[in-house]
């Protein structure tokens, strides 16, 4: 009791110096260098993690609550900082004060688990939330593990490939003006040092997971100079890993291999857009976005999310949401803080009650709801 | 003194809100009578070409490298047989450097411009500093504006994917692809994503009056607006314009990773749908559907200029099998029913098409690729005897 409640003072005196921090950006500066170097690892209060909660929007609401529930049931050490920002146009104000907390929550917990926010495509609309929330806490690069499940067929078998993405530059560079009416301009910028953080990461990535091959997608026969920059960065980084295989892949043609025989890729590195692209692709060859699960990573925080970055407003509130994706996710978050035990019993139970096809939710072809399909886990989870 | 600066400011506000709309405004009115904006009987990239005095319409032929000339001589060989009203005019686009630039040669570009359309084979870019490649040189020179790419589940050769059929129109000039890059300083390169509301109109409208012609009366923007508001907002709200001089056209849009991720789950919804987006999509997609059906070797392509068409095969020369008898050409024949259904002829076109689908069907004499062993010859005399 006595520490749950310091605790609270605790968070509650370090949100309050973070918002001083905010509004003066040299001081900010100044205790970055002398206090958070030491604390590279997230804090750990009273035996338990703190995690920011983003549930996002669309079936995010759903999908996090069973989330919650499964590893509330695991005992699992962690406790939910909750932030419920959206992206739908509310016109309410409050939304961007949200956001705001929801980065410094971030910033403080350094580690994450989040839905999907929602970006509206009219120009009056704010640029998006998930983009800016990347761009802000430099999560650099995206991991998504594109797999097939024991038991669910799909179209393609033997589908076990890694798409890593570049997250904070490119085309999502948000750099767009008119230059005339009805003449755009969009730039896309490509950088040497932010191509080769993301180089060594694949590489790291690939050595560090034993896979064997990286492969760099680009399209640098039009694009010679930006892609060009990117594919010449990555080949000089491969060098350095002389026990893992380099190839490229003009971007076009990987998407056509993709679809007809994806089990020659292992793991693919790439610009923003091709990820974005790519990642749908391989989605579609094991099953749908409710079960592909990611990752972005940061050199501080680490923000785990569904892999292919779908909000789902189609089947919001209907109980029909599959939480594989989130839940998958919340378990690759468990193995980077080494709570393996808890990881491995969580997966194992998803993959359990997946592959034996009583319950499953409808994207997955069977009619169970997001609830029972939750309850079919827990179950799977007591008797294992 | 304050009350006045407030007076001050409100005006400055009016002025710079109305100031735009006020410049938009002829922008819009003036457009329609000078460019596409006429929906009246005026059709996009119509064929204007004439039958000649012994009743044939003359096509220009790039026969192109590698196993180009093969190919090439299987479509004359059906064609001759089918009767089909065509005559062959066979032209060299070696390139040739004008001024420092890549350029065609004059009689190659002559005769596009004559006859308005053009059937060719691969053509592999020379290797060296200098040298764009051909398909963009010829792209520039001739304005082709759109490229359209039908891909349909060929009956005989087995992918995962059954029953597709879709359709994908791109922009071909600008987006992504415009060529305008940049050092910024050592390490940064900046690329320019260009779109303009003129070209984004021209290939809308051509996508509207292409879903008109075929019969597939459902059009499909594709986007990233999310992202990209300025550029791909802009692209979007043509389409929304535009779609309103098409009333009989269903429109609507997605978003590029729901394309992504929808056509690779299940390709059939969009069976009744023509697709149209900016460059870089397109090519990236267009190729995806290509891997669909079993790749490049069976997906026809036509690239619409304002004057003149060019339709091609879009696979590679293949010069490892060059002049041994053991190219597919299938891809361009398809792009020559392209051809043929674009001049008016479909009656031919549609005879030639069911030789041709019967003859994979049957899948006794198909080339190597498809896991037969026929000769490219022999496969060719077996869509004759379909004939």
């Amino acid at each position: 009791m006595f520490a749950k409640s310091s605790q609270r003072t605790a968070s509650a005196l370090l949100r309050s110096t973070r918002t001083q921090c905010t509004s003066n950006p040299s001081i900010a500066a100044r205790s970055y260098a002398t206090v958070n170097t030491d604390i590279f690892k997230p804090t750990k209060f009273g035996g338990k993690y703190t995690v920011t909660l983003i549930p996002g929007d669309g079936i995010g609401a759903e999908v996090s609550e069973s989330v919650k529930t499964i590893f509330k049931a695991d005992n699992v050490p962690v406790e939910w900082e909750q932030i419920d920002v959206s992206g739908m146009q509310t016109g309410d104000k409050h939304t961007e004060e949200l956001f705001r907390e929801s980065v410094s929550s971030l910033r403080r917990n350094k580690l994450g688990l989040k839905g999907i926010l929602h970006t509206p495509v009219d120009r009056s609309g704010h640029a998006s939330f998930n983009v800016a929330l990347r761009q802000e806490l430099d999560i650099y690069a995206s991991i998504v593990l594109i797999k097939n499940i024991p038991g669910y067929e799909t179209r393609h078998k033997n589908v076990d490939l890694c798409i890593i993405r570049e997250n904070t530059e490119g085309e999502y560079s948000g750099l767009e003006h008119q230059s005339v009416s009805g003449v755009v301009e969009s730039l896309k910028i490509i950088t040497r040092a932010k191509s080769e953080r993301i180089a060594k990461f694949a590489f790291s990535f690939a050595l560090a997971n034993n896979r064997r091959k990286v492969t760099c997608i680009h399209k640098a026969n039009i694009m010679k100079l930006a892609d060009g920059l990117f594919r010449n960065t990555v080949k000089k980084v491969g060098e350095e890993y002389p026990t893992i295989e380099t190839n490229d892949m003009i971007v076009d043609n990987a998407s056509m291999q993709c679809v007809s025989r994806p089990q020659q890729f292992d793991v693919m590195v790439m610009p923003n857009l091709y990820g974005g692209i790519l990642s749908n692709i391989g989605a579609g060859l094991v099953g749908g976005p409710g079960i592909v699960p990611g990752c972005n990573m940061g050199r501080e925080v680490a923000v785990f999310e569904p892999g292919c970055r779908h909000v789902g407003l189609d089947i919001k509130g209907k109980d029909q949401a599959n939480p594989t994706a989130l839940i998958l996710s919340g378990s690759m978050m468990l193995r980077h803080l080494g709570l393996d035990d808890h990881a491995n019993r969580i997966s194992k139970a998803v993959y359990d009650v997946i592959s034996e096809g009583k319950s499953r939710t409808r994207d997955m072809g069977g009619n169970a709801t997001t609830h029972e399909f939750t309850r079919a886990i827990l179950d799977k989870m007591e008797t294992a | 003194m304050f009350a006045n600066r407030c007076l001050a400011a409100t005006a400055w506000q009016q002025v710079t809100r109305q100031a735009p709309r006020q410049l938009f405004k002829p922008a819009f009115t003036q457009t329609p009578s000078r460019t596409y904006a006429t929906p009246s009987n005026e059709k996009v990239a119509k064929f204007k070409g004439q039958k000649e005095s012994d009743g044939k319409y003359c096509v220009t032929l790039i026969e192109g490298d590698g196993i180009g000339p093969e190919i090439s001589q299987s479509v004359k060989d059906i064609f001759s047989a089918a009767n089909a009203p065509i005559k062959w005019e066979s032209v060299d686009v070696t390139p040739i450097l004008v001024d420092g630039k890549t350029s065609i040669p004059p009689e190659a570009i002559q005769s596009v411009n004559k006859n308005y359309v053009a059937l060719k084979g691969p053509l592999a870019t020379p290797v060296g500093k200098g040298h764009v490649s051909l398909n963009l040189t010829l792209r520039r020179t001739f304005n082709l504006f759109a490229n359209v790419r039908p891909c349909k589940s060929i009956a005989g050769y087995k992918t995962p994917y059954d029953g597709v059929d879709t359709v994908l129109i791109r922009e071909n000039t600008e987006g992504e692809y415009s060529g305008i890059e940049h050092v910024v300083v050592d390490g940064v390169v900046q690329s320019i994503k260009l779109i303009t509301r003129e070209a984004s109109e021209r290939v809308l409208r051509y996508a509207f009056q292409y879903a008109q012609d075929v019969g597939r009366l459902k059009v499909r923007t594709v986007h990233k607006a999310t992202i990209m508001k300025m550029s791909d907002g802009l692209f979007l709200r043509v389409a929304d314009r535009v779609a309103k001089d098409f009333p009989n056209v269903v429109y609507d849009s997605e978003l590029l990773d729901n394309t992504c991720l929808k056509v690779v789950t299940d390709p059939t919804p969009y069976n009744d749908k023509v697709l149209v987006m900016p460059n870089l999509y397109g090519d990236i997609l267009s190729d995806m559907c290509a891997g669909l059906i079993g790749g490049l070797g069976l997906t026809p392509s036509a690239n619409i200029g304002d004057e003149c068409s060019i339709f091609e095969a879009v696979h590679g020369s293949a010069p490892d099998i060059a002049g041994k008898g053991l190219a597919n050409p299938t891809a361009l024949l398809l792009s020559s029913m392209m051809m043929l259904q674009h001049m008016g002829l479909t009656e031919h076109a549609e005879k030639i098409q069911n030789a041709i689908f019967k003859t994979l069907a049957e899948g006794k004499t198909i080339t190597g690729d498809l896991g037969g062993k026929a000769k490219t010859h022999e496969y060719a005399d077996a869509v004759i005897k379909n004939l």
